[in-house]
C-alpha cells in the first residue's frame, strides 16, 4: 500500500513537470531558421536587419513584396517565394512578439 | 524538489528501486533528462544550444568537443588568399556555457554503446544519455590514395578542408612557393563538404597570386563532369579577375599521390607535379558515425528520418549536418548543418517531453562564395518536409543564384558569418 502511494506521488510529479512545459511549436521553429542570418530571435548581429520587436503588418507586408518580386532584394525574394502567405503571417507574427 | 532529494526520500528497500525505475522514466518526460552532443560545429553547437532554448533550459545537454574554439569552414577561403586571419574566423565556445547552460566537455568520444546509452571518451569518462546528438562532420578516404599513407605524406599534402591548422599550413606553403609555381586543387566528386567551396578557394588563392606571385598559376583538377555549384558565376569571375591566372580541368579523378614531389595521379590523365598540391580526398561521415554503424548509405553517410533527425540505424541517436545522407538539392553546407541543428533540437525536446513532434520543417540554405577580396555571388534553397516522400524538398520556384558578383553580398556575405557564428554559439 506505501508502495502503490510512492508510484503514485512520482506520477504526480511527472506529470505536473511535464506540464508546466510549453510545446515546441513549428513556427518557433520555422522562424529559427531566419536566425542564421537575422540573428537568434530575431535579435541581428552588426550588418544585418533585426526581425525583434518589428510591427507585424510591416514585416509581413515586406516579406509579401518580397515574394511579389515588388521590393528590390540580394537574396529575400528568392526566399520568401518558398513559404506560403499564411506561414509568412506566422513567422511575421512570431517576431513581432519577441523582444527588441 | 530536486529528483535527487525526491529520490532520497522514497526511504529503503524495494520501494526505493521502484522509485528509481519511475523517476528515469520520468526522465524521459523533459525535465532533467539528458542529452549528449558529440561535435561543436556549425550543426552540433547549434543543436546544443537550441535544445536548452526550445527546453526553457530543461534538459541537461553536454557538449563534447575536442577543439578549444570553434574555426570556421566558410571565409576560411579568405584566409588562404591573405584577406583575414585564423582570428577573424575564430569563435570561443564559453558563451554556450555562460548564457545557455551548455556542460562543454573538451574531449573526442571514443565510443558509443547505443543499447546502454552511453558514451565512452577518449580521456576514459563515460556519459549517460536519454538521446545522443551527434553531428562529426567528415571524415577523409585517405585509403583511395594509398601514397597518403607514406610518412609525413598528409603533413606535406594538405586538404585545409576542415577549418584549423591545416587551413594557416597551407597559407604558409603558398607564400613559401617561388612565383611562377603552380598551385593544384583537387576535387573529388560529388558528395562532398560545400560544393562551391573549391571554386571559391581557387578565386582566393588566384587573388593572392594575381597581387603576390602573377607569374603564378591555379591548376583545378575536378573529378566531376563540370563546375558544380554557381557554374557561370564563377566562370564570370574567373574570366574576369583572373584570365590566365586560373586553369581548370574537368573528369580529372585523382587515384594516387606522391607527397615526395607533389605529383597527383589521375585515373585516365597525366600525372601532374604542383608547387603546392592541395588535394581534397573522397569524403564520408565522422569516423565515430561509421564506427557506431550509422552509415548505411554506402558505408558513407547516415540514413536520418528528417522530422527528427534520428538515425534509421539506431533509436535514440540523431545524426544532422555534412555527416548525413542528404535529401535531393540538399547542399553539405554550415547553413544547413545550423538548419538541421534547429529541426533536431525540436524534435528531440519534444520527444523528451512525450509530446508532438513538429510535423513540417522549412527551412533554407543560403550559400555565399567570394570571388575577390570584396565580391560575392550567392545560392539559396528553400526545403520543405514532404510528407509523402518523407523527405525534405526544395520549393518549386524558391532559391536561385546572384544575378551578378557585388561589394554589396560581399558585405552581407560578412554579416551572414557573425549572425550564424552567433547563432550557433552565443
Amino acid at each position: 500500500m506505501v508502495k502503490a502511494m510512492k508510484w503514485l506521488a512520482a506520477g504526480v510529479l511527472c506529470a505536473a513537470a511535464a506540464g508546466a512545459q510549453a510545446q515546441v511549436n513549428q513556427i518557433k521553429v520555422w522562424a529559427a531558421a531566419c536566425a542564421n542570418c537575422h540573428g537568434t530571435d530575431g535579435r541581428a548581429q552588426p550588418g544585418a536587419i533585426s526581425l525583434a520587436g518589428q510591427g507585424k503588418d510591416d514585416l509581413l507586408q515586406k516579406l509579401m513584396d518580397f515574394k511579389a518580386g515588388k521590393r528590390p532584394a540580394t537574396i529575400m525574394h528568392q526566399l520568401a517565394k518558398g513559404y506560403t502567405d499564411e506561414q509568412l503571417a506566422d513567422i511575421a507574427g512570431y517576431f513581432a512578439a519577441q523582444k527588441k | 524538489m530536486k529528483r535527487r532529494q525526491f529520490v532520497q526520500t522514497l526511504g529503503a528497500g524495494s520501494a526505493a528501486v521502484a522509485g528509481l525505475g519511475l523517476m528515469s522514466g520520468c526522465a524521459t518526460t523533459g525535465s532533467g533528462a539528458k542529452v549528449v552532443v558529440v561535435g561543436g560545429g556549425y550543426g552540433g553547437a547549434t543543436a546544443a544550444k537550441y535544445v536548452r532554448l526550445f527546453s526553457d533550459h530543461s534538459i541537461d545537454v553536454t557538449l563534447v568537443e575536442p577543439n578549444a574554439a570553434f574555426v570556421s569552414c566558410p571565409i576560411s577561403n579568405l584566409v588562404l588568399g591573405g584577406h583575414k586571419t585564423m582570428a577573424d574566423i575564430t569563435t570561443p565556445y564559453d558563451n554556450l556555457s555562460k548564457r545557455h547552460g551548455v556542460k562543454v566537455v573538451r574531449d573526442m568520444v571514443a565510443s558509443i554503446d547505443p543499447a546502454k546509452r552511453t558514451v565512452k571518451l577518449a580521456s576514459g569518462g563515460e556519459l549517460p544519455y536519454d538521446r545522443l546528438i551527434l553531428s562529426p562532420g567528415i571524415d577523409f578516404m585517405m585509403d583511395t590514395l594509398p601514397g597518403m599513407a607514406k610518412p609525413g605524406a598528409t603533413d606535406k599534402v594538405l586538404h585545409a578542408w576542415k577549418a584549423g591548422p591545416q587551413t594557416l599550413a597551407l597559407r604558409q606553403q603558398l607564400e613559401a612557393m617561388p612565383d611562377g609555381g603552380v598551385y593544384a586543387l583537387s576535387i573529388p566528386l560529388a558528395p562532398y563538404r560545400c560544393p562551391p567551396g573549391p571554386y571559391e578557394r581557387a578565386c582566393m588563392v588566384a587573388s593572392y597570386f594575381k597581387k603576390a606571385k602573377p607569374k603564378s598559376k591555379v591548376v583545378i583538377f575536378d573529378a566531376n563532369d563540370d563546375i558544380t555549384s554557381k557554374k557561370g558565376l564563377f566562370m564570370k569571375a574567373w574570366d574576369e579577375h583572373y584570365k590566365g591566372l586560373i586553369e581548370y580541368r574537368p573528369k580529372h579523378k585523382l587515384v594516387d599521390v606522391d607527397a615526395a614531389t607533389n605529383t597527383l595521379k589521375f585515373e585516365f590523365n597525366d600525372d601532374f607535379k604542383a608547387g603546392v598540391a592541395n588535394v581534397l580526398p573522397t569524403q564520408r561521415a565522422g569516423e565515430i558515425a561509421v564506427k557506431t554503424g550509422l552509415a548505411t548509405a554506402n558505408a558513407r553517410w547516415c540514413e536520418v528520418d528528417f522530422l527528427t533527425f534520428e538515425s534509421k540505424a539506431a533509436k535514440n541517436i540523431h545524426v544532422l549536418g555534412d555527416a548525413i545522407q542528404i535529401a535531393p538539392g540538399m547542399p553539405k553546407s554550415g547553413h544547413m548543418a545550423n538548419q538541421h541543428g534547429k529541426t533536431c533540437a525540436a524534435a528531440v525536446v519534444s520527444l523528451l517531453q512525450g509530446k508532438e513532434t513538429p510535423s513540417l520543417p522549412i527551412y533554407a540554405n543560403t550559400c555565399y562564395s567570394f570571388v575577390t577580396a570584396t565580391d560575392v555571388v550567392h545560392v539559396a534553397s528553400v526545403h520543405k518536409y514532404d510528407a509523402a516522400q518523407k523527405t525534405m524538398l526544395t520549393v518549386p520556384g524558391s532559391g536561385g543564384l546572384s544575378s551578378a558578383a557585388s561589394e554589396l553580398e560581399g558585405q552581407y556575405a560578412m554579416a551572414w558569418a557573425r549572425n550564424i557564428w552567433a547563432d550557433s554559439l552565443a
